[in-house]
């Protein structure tokens, strides 16, 4: 008999400690970033760039893709900027592609900054936001990896230093 | 395993203080009292019982009521916090949340900020102390109802003398029970709704114990409400996001994954206003000042056609104009549109003119939209400006340069190229508000102010709740449970010969006084004591 209550209440309070644990778990990757993960397929999109060429994700298959979530009013943004460039030189003949998504600023704006920063890789504007709906943008800089199947390999929140942007574009390099 | 077997010889689980079924005290302690306790039925609470494993520990913990009234002074205290200040969800979004509570409440908004209570209902901690509570009612509610409910239905109809002595309302009667007594009794009780059984012409009278599992079905209720609560994060179920909109803004309303579109053709702040208004708005009008009469978004909803990419052009189909206001939301799909927040007069467009200093000539016009300003503004005749730089949210970096705080046109600043007959080269002018700096010397042109134009901003809260059926359904079933037990007493009476004496003795949950008249009722005329109160002081009476 005391061995069936000890079994009772071990049943009882493992069913509440999972559910517990669920809506933890929930609410801790709710503010995360619940649209991508790792693995699945990175989601479309289609945006145009400041020299007016068409850039669709998966027309890059076969490609490793660094995404960056940037604008030119966030501080970490623009002190990574030159590491992208930097890196996106070493790697634009290996199979590497850069595009790099401002959130939703004026054309003048994006193109005074690239014309300062001297950046060569595609930069896009999102101007709706549709794309960062899509991805599920909510502090920047933020930037995904992509490799060549079109599938997300990792996901990073926050400024990169030189070293961390030449290895994660070895990571998606094909 | 530690059971006891009573005199009686009933079985009852180890922890018992009255035999569950004759009532004779177990527990050596209470023995010595005048009264017995009779909570939960002198059952044994399990969590009382042993101690040994980790798991009873766990489980005794959360048993206990003062543990529970404990995480409840805690989450009301953990709760009210979270209201000093609006949490993050609420404020504009136009600035880093640290920054915001700075600048609004100072140091206490950033010690607040700080201590991360600008998210404080969905904080790890606290939600952890919900969960603890909803543990606690559930344990405690099983290791009180399960032994409570053995005990009352193992109760016999003979109560053994030591019980019913020390019962609060009892009576001892030199009197002997005639045939006619004991049906006029029992026929008294029947009326009051009693359910009476006998057992060797010993009476057990009791009615009205379904208030018992009153608390029960009360706790029940709170933890399908948690339950509700809790499915809130199961994706697909919960939506409340905010959206802004600018006048003449399209955007995708969140939450729909880009199935719907939201246009705001305008937003309308009205006030009450003394002339026009009625009378009786008089009085308020004169106390406040202004008093809002309404707040409204003329919007127009679109639905997306098709599949498009991401950042395509979507193509929108009208659904329907309507205009939100207060407590009037825009339902579609589940979804509810709220008029919640709003912003008026932020810039949209500002315009200048280029002016010579010494002749005061003026030439053209240039008008600069804020969200997407051209490049060049060519004002013929040879006289043209050039926009070098934009500073939608003006300030000075720490490294003293200009630069924007956002992309929102809070204080826009511009680097302006003039370029005039006289000057092809070109001038540059620094123009903020209230404020131009000519940083190469001494220009002959500048950038005067000439107005600006400005947009109502509103905002709406994108609501989804798909679990609102099962938080009212458990708030239901807590106030059935409150009913319950709230306005029905448990009451029961035992009447007992021993030897040549008649015992009577009485018990209730609650409202004892009602208990007592209705006794006096029932034993008026029967020649036998009504059961008295042994703890007020008046016995005599």
């Amino acid at each position: 008999m005391k061995k069936k209550r000890l079994v009772t209440r071990t049943i009882i309070l493992a069913v509440l400690a999972l559910a517990v644990g669920y809506t933890l778990y929930a609410n801790m990757n709710k503010d995360k970033n619940q649209k991508i993960e790792v693995g699945k397929p990175a989601p479309d999109f289609v945006l145009v760039d400041m020299e007016g060429n068409k850039h669709r994700l998966s027309e890059y298959k076969g490609q490793g893709v660094f995404v960056n979530f940037w604008a030119t009013w966030c501080k970490p943004c623009e002190r990574e900027m030159p590491y992208i460039e930097n890196q996106y030189q070493q790697f634009k003949d290996q199979g590497v592609q850069v595009l790099a998504i401002d959130s939703s600023e004026s054309e003048l704006v994006v193109n005074k900054f690239v014309e300062r920063k001297g950046l060569n890789f595609p930069v896009l504007i999102d101007k709706d936001g549709q794309v960062q709906a899509a991805y599920g943008i909510n502090p920047l800089p933020i930037t995904f990896l992509i490799d060549k199947e079109g599938n997300v390999v990792k996901s990073h929140t926050g400024e990169l230093t030189e070293e961390t942007v030449r290895e994660f574009m070895e990571q998606i390099k094909p | 395993m530690n059971e006891i077997k009573c005199e009686c010889g009933h079985v009852n689980p180890h922890g018992t203080i009255l035999c569950e079924s004759c009532g004779r005290v177990l527990e050596e302690k209470e023995k010595e009292k005048q009264l017995v306790d009779m909570r939960y039925e002198g059952s044994a609470r399990r969590s009382q019982t042993y101690n040994k494993t980790i798991i009873d520990k766990i489980w005794n913990f959360f048993s206990s009521v003062k543990v529970g009234v404990w995480l409840i002074i805690i989450l009301l205290v953990a709760s009210s916090l979270g209201t000093i200040f609006p949490q993050e969800m609420y404020i504009p979004p136009l600035m880093p949340a640290g920054e915001y509570y700075q600048e609004q409440y100072g140091w206490l908004g950033k010690l607040y900020y700080d201590l991360g209570f600008h998210n404080l209902y969905s904080s790890w901690w606290y939600l952890l102390l919900i969960a603890a509570l909803g543990i606690s009612l559930i344990i405690a509610s099983l290791d009180r109802v399960v032994p409570l409910y053995r005990s009352l239905t193992n109760q016999r109809v003979s109560r053994h003398e030591s019980f019913l002595k020390r019962q609060r309302m009892f009576s001892v009667s030199n009197a002997d029970l005639s045939g006619e007594t004991v049906d006029k009794i029992k026929n008294l009780l029947t009326q009051k709704r009693y359910k009476i059984r006998e057992e060797n012409g010993n009476i057990l009278a009791e009615k009205n114990r379904f208030s018992r599992w009153g608390p029960y079905v009360n706790h029940l209720g709170l933890v399908i409400f948690l339950l509700g609560g809790m499915l809130r994060f199961v994706p697909g179920m919960y939506v409340d996001e905010i959206l802004w909109l600018r006048e003449g803004e399209t955007k995708a309303i969140p939450g729909t994954e880009g199935q719907y579109y939201l246009k705001n053709n305008a937003f309308i702040f009205e006030v009450y206003d003394k002339e026009k208004d009625d009378e009786v708005f008089q009085n308020a009008i004169d106390k406040v000042g202004t008093v809002v009469k309404n707040y409204q978004t003329d919007a127009t909803l679109y639905k997306k056609q098709g599949d498009t990419v991401p950042g395509e052009k979507p193509e929108l189909e009208k659904v329907r104009d309507q205009s939100i206001q207060v407590n009037k939301p825009l339902k579609i799909d589940g979804f509810a549109l709220y008029q919640v927040d709003y912003k008026l007069d932020e810039m949209n467009k500002m315009a200048f003119k280029l002016e010579n200093k010494k002749t005061g000539d003026q030439f053209g016009d240039v008008a600069v939209d804020l969200y997407d300003p051209e490049m060049n503004y060519d004002l013929g005749n040879g006289y043209k400006v050039e926009v070098m730089s934009y500073f939608p949210d003006f300030e000075f970096n720490e490294d003293g340069e200009p630069a924007t705080k956002s992309r929102i046109p809070n204080n826009p600043a511009f680097i302006f190229k003039m370029f005039t007959p006289d000057k092809p080269e070109g001038e540059i002018s620094f123009v903020a508000i209230r404020q131009t700096i000519e940083p190469m010397g001494d220009n002959d042109y500048k950038m005067i102010f000439n107005g600006v134009e400005t947009k109502n901003v509103t905002a709406l809260t994108v609501r989804k709740d798909l679990t609102l059926w099962l938080i009212g359904l458990g708030g239901l079933i807590f106030m059935i449970g409150v009913v319950q037990g709230a306005y029905w007493n448990h009451r029961r009476l035992w009447i007992r010969r021993v030897d040549s004496q008649i015992w009577t003795a009485a018990h209730t949950n609650k409202n004892w006084h009602g208990l007592k008249r209705e006794l006096d009722t029932i034993f008026a005329d029967s020649g036998i004591k009504a059961p008295e109160d042994q703890l007020s002081d008046d016995k005599k009476e």
